[in-house]
């Protein structure tokens, strides 16, 4: 089981190793050229000669990687030319609110949907059944920004319950930090737990077909076990691979839901490294949303390990 | 004479389908003294694992299955128990026991988790109690090192290790009726005939009656005393087993018998076979269902469906014709 755990975490390493390549390269396939955006439209041939030679742009490019490279396994990946701060500096600002929102926005999504998909599965057919099917697809239907913009709306500008826009960090109070964050979290997780709760209940139909649920059933089991115990453990693969999916998704930014409720998250500053060509924060964020990828696929494949006792040998 | 342990009267079993209502069962009676092996065999699709599941009310009533008639075990109609009643009769009273034992066993929990689940359903026990019970019953049905069995999954054991497991899960509450649904089936010969020697030794054992659901006519021999012969959801003959392999009555017997391949017979010539195909449930003829594959049927089977009546003793037959079949066959024969 160690090594299989071992073997796991060995495997991430060649898929992190493409993806600075990736990012590495991704300077030279989109078109301008970041010292003239630097320097600005006035700059001399000259200047931008002695930029480029001073910032290690006329190396070979595998030395330039290999320079990148050596940095970023320190930790170090590079500096803003717009911001002018580090760009660990500029994601770990940016990280927290985008981290807050995904972890509400999942929270939320995984508390609707799983009883809601259990229900509709075990009620399969059921009128209880198709209005659920039907609120769904309306759900995976609908944009979230859309959403975001109704619920802040009627939330906030009819209503006056929640603030309309912004973001208050954890140190200025809980609740002032949490009801900035609800309702961007509704919007995002409301639509999110559409896509999960019909994994839960097509995965939950499958399984309460199964002989052990007939075999669970002929022992006296009672149904509400046959459903909690028996068959929602065997039917959590597929669903915590979709949560997994869309919580790496939510890290990544939802931009327009950044955007709509002005909250300073990681979404923003790829939005504004990208019009600003500030290629250093845009091959910092990606090789961060890569690694937190790699990571939630990591922890997937562990929890599999833990839920199914066949996974691993 | 004494009341049967579990009583069948004219039970049907309905589902919904979408194409509408199918009626899998029609009207099955018949009954299982203490301690006997009976024998329900037929074809596939003929309601024999339906009757089964019926026995224990597995089907899902809310939505796709219905029940009629009556199935009285020990006096007591279970189709009129509450659902928690019947949970308390399910796994303690009655137990059961599947075709295929890879896929009826829970492949996430420990065979002894699956186990002491069955133990502490049904009986006020620690968990400590509990476990030492389970490796008792692994060690019951023959399983080696019990003690280390206990903690594995049903993926590390064989075919015929799981199967063991289920009797021993089946077995857990001492029930008076275990109804076995094929439980040879998906297990290779020599294995087979392991499971069907632990079967009998534990109904000797126990006293235990054992409801043998199966197609294989040979396995039926081997353990039955009392035979069913079910054909498209109706029970069309009942007999004690010589009497059913020395003298069926029943067309559809008469096939099935000639239908076994014999060591000794002659391997020149072609296997009999039953002519034709079951017709579907939703097309169920008016009269004799088994008229439309039957070489002896006339019409009045075509138009009526002949009634179960009393040969004689217990041995019992669905057709019109039976007397007059045998007679041509017995002067066939001369």
């Amino acid at each position: 089981m160690y090594i299989y755990i071992l073997k796991r975490i060995f495997s991430l390493v060649p898929v992190l190793f493409v993806v600075s390549i990736v990012a590495f390269l991704l300077i030279y396939l989109t078109p301008g050229d970041p010292v003239s955006v630097m320097l600005g439209q006035e700059a001399t041939a000259e200047q931008i000669e002695a930029l480029r030679e001073q910032m290690g742009f006329n190396d070979p490019l595998y030395l330039q990687y290999f320079h990148w490279l050596i940095n970023v396994l320190q930790g170090n990946l590079g500096d803003s030319y717009f911001m002018h701060m580090p760009v660990t500096t500029a994601i770990v600002e940016h990280l927290g609110p985008t981290l807050s929102i995904a972890v509400l926005a999942e929270l939320i999504a995984i508390l609707i949907a799983l009883p809601v998909g259990i229900l509709a599965a075990k009620h399969r057919g059921s009128l209880m059944d198709q209005f659920v099917m039907g609120f769904t697809l309306t759900g995976m239907a609908i944009p979230s920004f859309l959403f975001g913009l109704i619920l802040m709306l009627v939330l906030g500008v009819k209503l006056g319950w929640l603030p309309v826009a912004g973001y208050q960090p954890l140190s200025t109070g809980f609740w002032n930090y949490l009801q900035y964050l609800l309702m961007p979290g509704l919007a995002l997780g409301i639509i999110q737990s559409a896509l999960i709760a019909r994994m839960t209940r097509s995965s939950m139909l499958e399984v309460l077909n199964a002989d052990f649920i007939k075999t669970a059933r002929s022992k006296g089991v009672k149904e509400r076990s046959i459903i909690y115990v028996h068959a929602l453990r065997n039917a959590l693969l597929p669903i915590i691979t979709v949560v997994g999916q869309t919580f790496g998704l939510l890290l990544a930014g939802a931009v327009v839901i950044e955007t709509i409720f002005n909250i300073p998250g990681i979404g923003q500053l790829v939005l504004n490294s990208i019009q600003s060509r500030d290629y250093a924060v845009i091959q910092g964020v990606i090789l961060m949303v890569a690694f937190f990828y790699v990571i939630i696929n990591l922890v997937i494949d562990l929890l599999y390990m833990l839920i199914d006792p066949r996974v691993g040998y | 004479m004494e009341q049967p342990l579990l009583e069948i009267n004219n039970l049907k079993t309905h589902f919904k389908t979408e194409r509408g209502r199918v009626t899998a069962v029609d009207g099955i009676s018949f009954s299982v003294e203490k301690g006997e092996i009976l024998g329900v065999v037929g074809e596939s699709g003929c309601g024999k694992s339906v009757t089964a599941q019926s026995i224990l009310r597995l089907f899902d009533e809310k939505y796709t299955a219905s029940y009629e008639g009556e199935i009285k075990l020990q006096g007591e109609n279970l189709l009129q128990l509450s659902k928690a009643e019947m949970e308390k009769i399910r796994g303690n009273e009655v137990s059961m026991i599947f075709q295929d034992p890879l896929s009826s066993l829970n492949p996430v929990f420990t065979i002894g988790y699956q186990l002491m689940e069955t133990i502490r359903i049904h009986q006020n026990r620690t968990k400590k109690q509990a476990r030492q019970m389970a490796i008792d019953l692994l060690r019951m049905t023959g399983i080696p090192s019990p003690e280390k069995r206990v903690s594995e999954y049903p993926h590390q054991l064989s075919g015929g290790m799981r199967q063991r497991v289920m009797i021993a899960m089946a077995l857990a509450c001492k029930p008076k009726l275990l109804i076995a649904d094929e439980p040879t089936t998906a297990l290779d010969v020599t294995i087979q005939a392991q499971i069907l020697d632990l079967m009998l030794e534990l109904n000797e054992e126990l006293g235990m009656a054992v409801v043998f659901i199966t197609h294989d006519l040979g396995v039926v021999a081997e353990v039955c005393t009392r035979v069913v012969v079910m054909y498209l959801g109706q029970v069309v003959e009942e007999a004690n087993v010589e009497e059913l392999f020395t003298t069926p009555l029943h067309p559809y017997t008469k096939g099935l018998m000639k239908a076994i391949p014999q060591m000794d017979g002659d391997r020149s010539q072609k296997l009999n076979v039953i002519g034709g195909t079951v017709p579907a449930l939703n097309a169920i003829p008016s009269g004799c269902r088994f008229a439309s594959r039957c070489e002896f049927a006339n019409d009045l089977c075509k138009e009526k469906a002949p009634d179960l009546q009393v040969h004689e003793g217990n041995h019992k037959v669905r057709c019109w014709h039976y007397a007059e079949i045998s007679n041509k066959e017995a002067a066939r024969h001369a």
